[in-house]
């Protein structure tokens, strides 16, 4: 293995990533704004398309405001580890055929070990914060996140069962006649809502609902700290759909007839990652936020059955259809 | 050394690993040239929805979000198992598909335990 080869990938991928992540913010902001009969940004730039590159500037130039009786250390490295955690979640997902920049066995688990990394970013940055919103808000998150976790674990399991592997390249290749939402339709609603709850956008922001804990766990957060925070939730935005995308819709795979067998690959990807980065903002704009028991009780209640029904019934199905062969 | 095993596999993940934490670290370094330095005692005071804070920021909190974090040990653990049975799903065949549903339905006992506990209730 080449490393000068795997570096420059690496740097490609995560920078037109982080690109991609500023127009994401564009994009939400648009979006919204149609959807309540406003413009959104129109002012800097055509259509206001430089938007994200004057608040990214703007980032830079602002006070770095630690207050006193924060846990300096902590509160210093906090948004860092968001961001780490959620970048190096790009590691594994598969752009097209054959392109991952690492091609682990184990990239399901790999994603998701990650995104419990990203909860320790949310829970230090509480904690260090010194205040009493942050505090809270951090709790309430890493709950959430963790609660979820389950749920989201858990759904990706009929997955696995299907395909046969836990590479996300595997599972892309398994789903080539057709992806696997026609047939595990529970755990693709499973994973959809558990998703937009592990990265806490609405309707299950509760860790920030304003109403009620100011910005939650990035309450005394400031200039690029915060800015990281902001660039870890949207990356972590972009990583779910992505899954979403690999697990369930097919990853890489389209239609092959007519003109569609002349589109890239890379393409249908990317359609149905905006797709799905489209259904947050839709849900955002569309529903009121959840209560904190009802989020919970959600989670626990029918979420985690919810899978675990799911993947009965898959093992059964596909028991079923093999000729029975008592081994002892 | 002869027969020891370098994860060659995992060599993108470090490089991916370096790069994230340079983007994390970068902004904030070269920041520091280009912002403002201008505090005071009262700017660096927690929020409070501009009141002066009022006790003990991190005394107490809710022992729900303890038994959340030991039930989610449970459950993760749980899952974990799950994950190798469902990959070699199509080797084990009839055999593990039984042994798994005992396995989840022990768990099952105890999830049913939490809830009539009380504890999943968040009122």
């Amino acid at each position: 293995m080449n490393i000068g080869i795997t570096a420059i990938k690496v740097v490609i991928v995560i920078s037109v990533t982080m690109l991609h992540v500023a127009y994401v913010v564009y994009f939400e902001r648009k979006v919204i704004g149609h959807m309540q009969a406003r413009l959104g940004p129109m002012r800097v730039g055509p259509h206001g398309l430089l938007q994200p590159i004057a608040d990214g500037i703007k980032l830079f130039f602002k006070e770095d405001i630690i207050p006193s009786g924060a846990d300096k250390p902590i509160f210093y490295i906090a948004p860092v580890i968001g961001v780490i955690a959620v970048l190096a979640s790009l590691a594994v997902i598969p752009l097209w055929e054959g392109f991952s920049i690492a091609d682990l066995n184990i990239g399901v688990l790999y994603i998701l070990a990650l995104s419990s990394v990203g909860a320790y970013s949310v829970i230090l940055a509480g904690w260090a914060s010194n205040s009493k919103y942050s505090f809270l808000g951090g709790l309430r998150s890493s709950a959430q996140v963790i609660s979820y976790e389950i749920a989201l674990g858990l759904s990706l399991v009929g997955i696995m069962m299907l395909s046969g592997s836990a590479n996300l390249s595997d599972i892309v290749r398994a789903q080539s006649d057709y992806p696997f939402v026609l047939i595990q339709p529970l755990a693709f609603f499973v994973f959809l809502v558990s998703m937009i709850a592990e990265t806490n956008r609405a309707p299950f922001d509760l860790p920030e609902a304003e109403s009620e804990l100011v910005a939650g766990y990035f309450t005394e957060y400031s200039g690029m700290r915060f800015g990281l925070f902001f660039m870890a939730e949207y990356a972590a935005m972009f990583i779910m759909s992505a899954v979403a995308t690999v697990c369930f819709l097919g990853g890489w795979n389209g239609p092959d007839f007519w003109v569609f067998s002349y589109v890239p690959k890379i393409a249908w990807f990317l359609i149905k990652v905006y797709a799905l980065i489209f259904f947050y903002f839709w849900i955002r704009a569309t529903l009121p936020r959840y209560r904190y028991d009802q989020l919970m009780g959600l989670g626990w209640k029918l979420f985690i059955p919810l899978a675990l029904v799911n993947i009965g019934v898959t093992g059964l199905v596909k028991e079923s259809s093999n000729p029975i062969v008592i081994k002892l | 050394m002869p027969g020891t095993y370098i994860p060659l596999n995992y060599l993108p993940v470090l490089i991916i690993l370096i790069v994230a934490t340079l983007v994390g670290l970068l902004p904030l370094l070269l920041g520091i040239i280009l912002r403002p330095k201008r505090y005071y005692p009262l700017k660096l005071t927690p929020y409070e929805s501009g009141n002066p804070p009022v006790g003990e920021p991190q005394s107490k909190f809710s022992v729900r979000f303890y038994i959340i974090a030991m039930l989610f040990v449970v459950f993760d653990v749980e899952a974990v198992f799950l994950y190798p049975w469902a990959v070699a799903y199509d080797r084990i065949g009839l055999y593990g598909f039984i042994e798994m549903i005992i396995f989840i339905f022990i768990l099952l006992i105890g999830y049913i335990y939490v809830w009539e506990k009380k504890a999943l209730e968040w009122e």
